[in-house]
C-alpha cells in the first residue's frame, strides 16, 4: 500500500480482543462470595465463591443437578441465599429482587423459552425495553410528542438488535409460530434490549443443531466485543464452552469443583471424573 | 444450415436493424452515472431497506457516493486494468462498486458470495484481482484466507462492520474509510473531481467492462469478459423491447454474480435510469418486494413454482368460503385471464367476471406476491411448467420468457407482448441474428456477443466463429411462428440401446412440474431403459405428510416412506403416460425409479450455484445406486459424504428403495 495514507497507521500487534483487553484489568463487576443455598433438607449450593470480572465470558458448568441454573437465580435475586454476600459493581445487596437486578443492568435468557407467544418479534424485544422508557402509562397510549419520540427512538434501538441477530425476516411473526432456534434468538435480543452490564444465559444453546449453535456462538462473541457486555453462561456442549469462554466455574453437587482458564479446566482430574469423564 | 430458417430470421434481423440506436450510446456506464446525475437529479435511483426503514439515493446522491469511493480507491492505488473482486449480497455499496471501479478503468469481478473459500480461491486467483470489495466479515474471512495464494492482493474493503474491529488495518478498511480517502483527496485537491471525470472520458468502449464468471455446470467455471459496448447495447434494446424508462421500479435480489442481475439491476437501470431496490436481507425479499411492488421483475421458474407451491398450501389453510372464491375465480381466470392479458376480444359475462374476481381474488393475491405493480415479468434459466406460467399470466402478470447467456450478455430471444407460449423462448432480441446449425445446436450473432474468456483462449475459439457467432450448446428448432423452442443441452440428448432418443431434460421437467417434487436426474444415454433419481420438495411434501398424518423424523425417513413412493408412482405414470403419446419419445418411459435419501445440495458440489443439476458428478458419486437401477435389486445400501454449511463434512448412512413402473402402450400400438 502506498505510504502517504496516514490514516492506516495503527500497527498489528495492538490487535488484542476486547475481552483479553479487559480481563487484564480485572475489574470484577460481580463477586460470589460464600454463598450458600438449601431447599428444606437440600443443599443445592454449598460454600461456593468466584467472581466475574468486567467484560469476560464466564461459563459455569457442570453435571445436571449440580446447581447452576440455582446460582444464575441466586445472582439476579430469584432466590435469596441463607448465607454468602454477593455483591454487585462493588455494592452488597441483602435481599435482592429481580427487578432490582434488572434495573441496576442483569439480564437474562432462560433454560425453557419465556416469550410472550402471541406477540411479535419487534414487540417481544420492545417489552425488553420496558424499564428504559420513561413516559407514563397516559402519554403511552396517546402516543403523542415526548413519548412518541421515546418510542421511535427505542425502535431504533430495538431495529439494531433486529438487524445484529439476522432476524428482519420475521420481525413481524408471532414468536409461538417459530421455531425453536429462532425463539432462542428473539429471546437473546429482549434480554439485549435492556442494555445490560451482565448478561445471565441459561443454556442458550439447548435443543440446537449444529449450525443454529454456531450463530448462536457468533452472536454472544460479537455481543462481547461489540457492546462490551459481560457475559455469564450455562452450556452443557463442552466445544461452545471451550470456545467461547474466558474462564469456567465447575459445579457438582452445589460444589466449586474447578475454576479457571478452559485448557486449565479440562485438564482438571476432578472435572475429569466428573463431568468430562463421564462424556468420553 | 436451414436456409429457410435463415431467411425468417434475416427478415427479422432488417426489422430491427433499422430501429437501433434512437439515442446515440454513452461510452461507458460511468458517463450514464455522469449523465443520470445531470438530467434525473432528483430522481431515485437505489433504495435499500436498513434498520427496517427504505432509505433512498437520488442519481446525484450516487454520483457523489461513487465519485468518493472511486477516489479513495485510488488513493488506496488502484491503476487501471486491476481487477476488483465484488463479493456478497445486493447492497447498494456493491453495486456502487462497480461503477467506481470502472470510473478508473478497473474492471470489476463479482463472485458467487455463497461459494465456499476453495471454491473463490480459483476465481479471484485466475482473474488475478488485487483488490476485493466485501460486505461482511464471512467473505472478508474467506478472501484472507486465500491470502498465501493470491500475491497481487492490495486491499480488501468491508461494507459493514460488524466483527471487523480487530482486522490488520494496513490490509482491511471500512468502505467509510475508503469514502473519507476520497473526500480528503477532493479537500487538499479540488482539481481531483475534474480529473476523476477527465479518466471517465479515456474508457475504452470496447475495452473490459466487467468480467462475470460462468457457474460451470462442467468443469472449471471461466471468465467471461464483456465490454462496455457490448453490456450498453443490450442494455439499450431490452429497454426499448420492453419500453422501460426512468418511471421503473425492480428489486435486487438474485446474485451479483450472474449476468442477468448484472444486466438488469446494473446496465438497464443506469441506461435507463430506472431504480433498483436491495432488499434487507436474502430472507426478507418475499416482504420487502410487497412494500415496494416493482414495475419490472425477473425470476428463475423456481422463484415462481415456489410462490406458487406457498400460495396453495396457504390456500389449504384458508376458511371454506375463502377457498371456494378462490377456487372459483381462478377457474374463471384460467378461462379468461390469458385472452384479456394479450387484448383478445372476451365475451362481456367473461370480462364481467374476470373483473370481479380482480376485486375479490386477483388484486389481493398480487399485492401478497408484490406483483400489483408489475408490467413486465420474464422468467429464464429452465424451463418453466406450463400450469405455472398460465397461472401467473391468468391472473393479470405479464409473465414472458427469454432465453440468454453470460456470453451474450443475456438477450439472445425474447418473447413480445402477446405472443406468448409456455413452450417457446420467443423471437430474436434487437439486433440479434439466430441460426440453427445442423447438428440441431442454436447459434447466434449480437452486439453482445462476449469479448472472449479471460485466459483461455482454446475454450474461446471452440464457442465464437471468427465472425463472431457463437456456440450455445443448446438444441432447438424454430417454430411456425418464428419462436425459439429449447429441447436440451445438445450435447446431453443421447439414445437408448433401442435406438429410442433419450432427452434427459425433457423428462426431468416433466417430472419436476410436480410440486412434489424438487429435482429429478434422469439416466438412459447408452442404457436399455430409462431409470431416475427423484429429490422430494420437503415444503410441499411436508405439509402433504402433515394433512395424511404421516409419521416421519427427517428428510431421510421421509423420502424412503412408502406412500411417498406411492405418490411419486402416481407421477411417475402420468409422465409415462405423457410420454407415450409422443411418437419420438414415447421409449423414453420411465422404468425403474428411487426417491434420494438426501437433498441435491450445491455445497456438495451436485448442483452448480445457480441450482443446476451437475450430471457428471453425480453419476460418480451415486455410482452404485445407478447400477442397481439397472439391475433387478430392490434395495441398495448407500453412504454418502456431505459438507455442512461451515465446511465441515460428515457422511449420511442410507438404504434406498427401487420402485419398478408398469410402461404405459406405446402410441404407434395404440394407433394399430
Amino acid at each position: 500500500m502506498s505510504a502517504n495514507i496516514d490514516i492506516a497507521g495503527m500497527s498489528n500487534s495492538e490487535t488484542q480482543t476486547g475481552a483479553q483487553a479487559q480481563a487484564d484489568a480485572k475489574e470484577v463487576l460481580l463477586s460470589v462470595d460464600n454463598v450458600t443455598l438449601t431447599f428444606g433438607g437440600v443443599k443445592a449450593i454449598s460454600d461456593i465463591s468466584f467472581n466475574i470480572n468486567k467484560g469476560e465470558i464466564r461459563a459455569i458448568i457442570g453435571p445436571n443437578g449440580a446447581g447452576k441454573t440455582s446460582m444464575l437465580n441466586v445472582i439476579n435475586g430469584f432466590y435469596h441465599p441463607q448465607k454468602g454476600r454477593i455483591s454487585y459493581k462493588g455494592k452488597t445487596r441483602k435481599r435482592m429482587k429481580p427487578y432490582h437486578a434488572a434495573s441496576s443492568g442483569i439480564a437474562r435468557t432462560f433454560q425453557n423459552v419465556a416469550l410472550f407467544s402471541g406477540m411479535s418479534t419487534l414487540d417481544n424485544i420492545m417489552s425488553g425495553r420496558s424499564l428504559k422508557m420513561k413516559r407514563g402509562l397516559f402519554w403511552q397510549i396517546l402516543h403523542v410528542g415526548p413519548a412518541r419520540a421515546e418510542e421511535i427512538e427505542h425502535r431504533a434501538h430495538v431495529e439494531k438488535i433486529i438487524d445484529f441477530l439476522e432476524i428482519a425476516h420475521i420481525r413481524k411473526q408471532p414468536v409461538g409460530k417459530l421455531p425453536y432456534g429462532l425463539q432462542k434468538r428473539v429471546e437473546l435480543g429482549r434480554a439485549m434490549a435492556m442494555e445490560p452490564e451482565l448478561l445471565l444465559l441459561d443454556e442458550p444453546m439447548a435443543g440446537m443443531n449444529l449450525e443454529e449453535k454456531e450463530d448462536m456462538s457468533r452472536f454472544v462473541l460479537d455481543l462481547n466485543s461489540e457492546f462490551g457486555t459481560t457475559i455469564a453462561l450455562i452450556e452443557h456442549d463442552m466445544g461452545v464452552v471451550m470456545d467461547l469462554a474466558d474462564r469456567v466455574v465447575v459445579l457438582d453437587y452445589g460444589q466449586k469443583i474447578a475454576d479457571g482458564t478452559p485448557s486449565e479446566v479440562q485438564s482438571n482430574q476432578r472435572v475429569i471424573d466428573a463431568y468430562l469423564g463421564v462424556a468420553s | 444450415m436451414n436456409k429457410s430458417v435463415v431467411d425468417s430470421i434475416d427478415v427479422a434481423g432488417d426489422v430491427v436493424s433499422g430501429t437501433s440506436g434512437s439515442a446515440p450510446a454513452l461510452p461507458s456506464f460511468p458517463h450514464y452515472l455522469l449523465r443520470n446525475a445531470e438530467t434525473l437529479r432528483n430522481r431515485v435511483a437505489m433504495r435499500h431497506k436498513d434498520l427496517g426503514i427504505w432509505r433512498e439515493w437520488t442519481w446525484a446522491d450516487l454520483l457523489q457516493e461513487i465519485r468518493s469511493f472511486s477516489l479513495g480507491l485510488l488513493q488506496l492505488g488502484l491503476r487501471p486494468g486491476d481487477k476488483v473482486a465484488i463479493i456478497g449480497n445486493n447492497r447498494p455499496r456493491l453495486y456502487w462498486s462497480f461503477a467506481a471501479v470502472q470510473a478508473l478503468g478497473g474492471v470489476p469481478v463479482p463472485v458467487y458470495s455463497d461459494s465456499v473459500a476453495e471454491e473463490m480461491g480459483y476465481v479471484l486467483d485466475h482473474a488475478g484481482i488485487r483488490f476485493a470489495v466485501c460486505q461482511d466479515q464471512e467473505q472478508v474471512d474467506k478472501v484472507l484466507s486465500l491470502q498465501e495464494t493470491l500475491t497481487g492482493l492490495n486491499c480488501v474493503i468491508y461494507d459493514e462492520e460488524r466483527g471487523m474491529q480487530h482486522y490488520n488495518k494496513e490490509l482491511v478498511h471500512a468502505f467509510d474509510f475508503v469514502q473519507q480517502l476520497g473526500t480528503q483527496a477532493v479537500e487538499r485537491d479540488p482539481g481531483a473531481i475534474a480529473n476523476w471525470c477527465d479518466g471517465i472520458d479515456q474508457i475504452d468502449t470496447d475495452g473490459l467492462c466487467v468480467m462475470l464468471y460462468t457457474s460451470g455446470t462442467t468443469g472449471r467455471p471461466k471468465g467471461v469478459m464483456l465490454s462496455h459496448r457490448n453490456l450498453i447495447i443490450t442494455s439499450l434494446n431490452a429497454n426499448r423491447f420492453d419500453t422501460l424508462n426512468d418511471q421503473e421500479e425492480t428489486i435486487a435480489y438474485l446474485p451479483l454474480a450472474w449476468v442477468g442481475d448484472h444486466v438488469f439491476s446494473y446496465g438497464q437501470s443506469y441506461t435507463a435510469g430506472y431504480c433498483v431496490c436491495c432488499p434487507e436481507s436474502p430472507d426478507t425479499v418475499t416482504s420487502d418486494r410487497r412494500e415496494i411492488a416493482p414495475s419490472y421483475f425477473f425470476a428463475p421458474p423456481r422463484v415462481f413454482e415456489n410462490l406458487l407451491t406457498a400460495i396453495t398450501v396457504n390456500m389449504e389453510d384458508a376458511s371454506r368460503m375463502k377457498r371456494a372464491m378462490f377456487d372459483y375465480f381462478i377457474k374463471v381466470a384460467n378461462k379468461h385471464g390469458e385472452k384479456i392479458l394479450n387484448k383478445e376480444p372476451v365475451s362481456p359475462i367473461g370480462s364481467a367476471l374476470y373483473g370481479l374476481g380482480k376485486l375479490f381474488v386477483y388484486g389481493p393475491l398480487k399485492n401478497r406476491l408484490g406483483m400489483s405493480k408489475v408490467r413486465v415479468a420474464y422468467t429464464a434459466g429452465e424451463a418453466i411448467g406450463p400450469d405455472i406460467f398460465r397461472f401467473y399470466r391468468s391472473l393479470g402478470i405479464n409473465l414472458k420468457q427469454l432465453y440468454g447467456q453470460t456470453e451474450a450478455s443475456v438477450y439472445i430471444t425474447a418473447q413480445p407482448d402477446g405472443q406468448i407460449d409456455a413452450n417457446t423462448v420467443g423471437t430474436p432480441s434487437l439486433d440479434v441474428e439466430i441460426d440453427i446449425a445442423d447438428n440441431g445446436e442454436v447459434m447466434y450473432r449480437s452486439p453482445g456477443v462476449f469479448m472472449g474468456y479471460y485466459k483461455n483462449d482454446d475454450a474461446t475459439e471452440s464457442t465464437k466463429t471468427p465472425d463472431g457467432w457463437v456456440h450455445t450448446g443448446d438444441a432447438g428448432f424454430i417454430d411456425d411462428a418464428g419462436h425459439l423452442r429449447i429441447i436440451d443441452r445438445s450435447k446431453d440428448v443421447g439414445k437408448l440401446n433401442d435406438g429410442g432418443l433419450f432427452p434427459p431434460k425433457y423428462i426431468e421437467n416433466k417430472l419436476k412440474f410436480f410440486s412434489d417434487i424438487k429435482e429429478v436426474v434422469a439416466f438412459g444415454d447408452g442404457k436399455d431403459y430409462v431409470a431416475v433419481f427423484i429429490n422430494i420438495d420437503l415444503t410441499a411434501v411436508a405439509n402433504w405428510a402433515e394433512r395424511n398424518n404421516i409419521v416421519y423424523g427427517s428428510y431421510q425417513e421421509l423420502a424412503a416412506h412408502p406412500q411417498v413412493y406411492d405418490m411419486v408412482l402416481a407421477h411417475v405414470e402420468k409422465v409415462n403416460a405423457d410420454l407415450a403419446a409422443e411418437p419420438r419419445v414415447a421409449s423414453a418411459q420411465i422404468r425403474r425409479f428411487l426417491v434420494l435419501h438426501k437433498e441435491l445440495d450445491a455445497d456438495d458440489g451436485e448442483l452448480t450455484r445457480t441450482l443446476k443439476v451437475r450430471r457428471s458428478f453425480i453419476v460418480e458419486r451415486y455410482g452404485e445406486l445407478i447400477d442397481a437401477l439397472y439391475s433387478d435389486k430392490t434395495e441398495q445400501f448407500v453412504s454418502t459424504g456431505v459438507t455442512f454449511e461451515d465446511g465441515r463434512t460428515g457422511t449420511i448412512d442410507a438404504t434406498v428403495r427401487i420402485q419398478n413402473v408398469p410402461s404405459v402402450q406405446r402410441a404407434e400400438q395404440v394407433v394399430a
